[in-house]
């Protein structure tokens, strides 16, 4: 995240001085996102050194300062907006690691290991939905900011599942190549009806859903 | 006392070379006012848990307890009463009966359970306001929308005084948004008291969940703990 450019966001609306702007960053991250005053005004001297923002008195330091963006400002905040972030993977992504390491050593479960990890991250998430389940219907920064660390986590439990599958299918094709891992099964969902009238209950030939 | 209680449950179906263990020793409580999700692959038993929870079908081993009330201990006519007024279900499909309308389909359970049929619509419109649709309560299911249709399901799965839900799945095929507005619902619902067990192999459909359970090849092998709250997340911003 650039403070540089949050800031300049929020310069895009009007005029602000440096309080405000504080205020207004952390309110509009969802307030997971504090920000210390000093690296605020820190960061406005350097958007103003290099042309940025102006203010009216450049030797004024009182708080109430009021900074605005200048036209160079708007054009650095459009192109880093539309400029795509490094989304590339770490070159050792440390979880991946573990479960590649836990299938080679002597003694130890890979599947204990991925339910270890796929427990602490379902915990997690756990924590994240209070966070979106006790907040204001009408805090969308915050439901934004919960919803990306959500999906996120949520794509390392689809990964730990996957991982848990393939390497389930790979001992079971190594020891019986033409059988496949699970076995087969009928699914019928019970109608809504039966639900409240069957007194007979559903019969044997239900399998594993 | 617990509102729903497994101990020992297990299932069995097929015999000899076709025997498979769809459950296998679950022991399992959920209080009143309590949401559990019990998380599972394709094939791990979860759905079997909840058909069994909610005596649709029996056990092969094991006892469930309703309330107070050990189902095996019951007759056939006496399960499917119970059905009717304490347990309700929301599946994955909605299940919502075609020929009947959003009302009608809520009031069909308890009109089935002899309660007239005046009565059952006040309390299928009441559930239909609570889940935010009674203005469809004269609509067709065809005539309204994914999420429309769902909670009209839930509200089914809650009229009258049903004290535990079961939901298989219950965000079906809706977008996310809609998916968290039901998991909200399921919530609010066991705000009332409630006891809920949802079944979901989704790991964002679980973290509405106080607590989950994992499930595997019908075995619960793990469980969730009791974490810090969530303002210790705030404290470091997002975790990267």
């Amino acid at each position: 995240m650039s403070v540089r450019h949050a800031l300049l966001a929020l310069l895009s609306e009007g005029p602000k001085y440096g309080l405000q702007l504080r205020h207004e960053f952390e309110r509009r991250t969802g307030e997971v996102w504090p920000l210390n005053v000093g690296q605020v005004y820190t960061t406005l001297q350097r958007l103003e050194r290099d042309g940025l923002v102006e203010s009216d008195d450049e030797a004024d330091t009182s708080p109430q300062k009021s900074f605005r963006i200048t036209a160079a400002g708007a054009d650095e905040l459009n192109g880093w907006l539309r400029t795509p972030p490094d989304l590339s993977s770490p070159p050792r992504d440390e979880l991946v690691i573990k479960v590649l390491v836990a299938t080679r050593v002597p003694g130890v479960d890979a599947h204990d290991v991925i339910q270890a990890h796929r427990r602490h991250v379902v915990q997690l998430m756990q924590e994240w939905t209070r966070i979106k389940r006790d907040a204001a219907a009408e805090d969308v920064n915050l439901a934004l900011v919960v919803d990306a660390e959500l999906y996120r986590l949520d794509s390392v439990v689809r990964w730990l599942d996957a991982a848990q599958s393939r390497l389930r299918r790979s001992v079971v094709d190594r020891e019986v190549p033409v059988r496949s891992d699970e076995p087969a099964r009928a699914t019928r969902t019970p109608a809504a009806a039966s639900v409240w009238t069957s007194t007979t209950g559903a019969g044997d030939e239900r399998t594993a859903t | 006392m617990s509102a729903l209680q497994l101990s020992r449950v297990s299932k069995l179906y097929g015999s000899g070379a076709s025997e498979v263990h769809a459950l296998i020793d679950i022991d399992l409580r959920v209080d009143p006012g309590e949401l559990v999700a019990v998380m599972g692959p394709s094939g791990s038993g979860k759905s079997t848990l909840l058909t069994i929870a909610g005596s649709l079908e029996e056990p092969s081993g094991g006892e469930v307890t309703v309330g107070d009330v050990p189902l095996s201990r019951l007759s056939r006519n006496e399960r499917a009463a119970l059905r009717r007024r304490v347990i309700g279900y929301v599946f994955q499909d909605f299940n919502l009966l075609a020929g009947l309308t959003a009302a009608e389909n809520v009031s069909l359970p308890l009109e089935l359970d002899g309660t007239s049929g005046k009565a059952a619509r006040a309390a299928a419109l009441e559930a239909l306001d609570r889940l935010g649709v009674s203005d469809q309560a004269d609509r067709f299911p065809d005539e309204l929308s994914g999420g429309e249709r769902q909670r009209v399901a839930i509200a089914r799965a809650v009229v009258g005084k049903r004290r535990l839900l079961l939901a298989d799945e219950p965000s079906g095929a809706l977008d996310s948004v809609n998916g968290e507005s039901v998991m909200r619902l399921v919530r609010a619902s066991c705000q009332g008291g409630v006891a809920g067990v949802v079944v979901t192999h989704d790991a964002q459909l679980a973290a509405w969940a106080d607590r989950v359970v994992f499930l595997r090849d019908g075995q619960i092998v793990d469980r969730t703990a009791e974490r810090d709250g969530p303002e210790s997340l705030l404290e470091t911003g997002p975790t990267r």
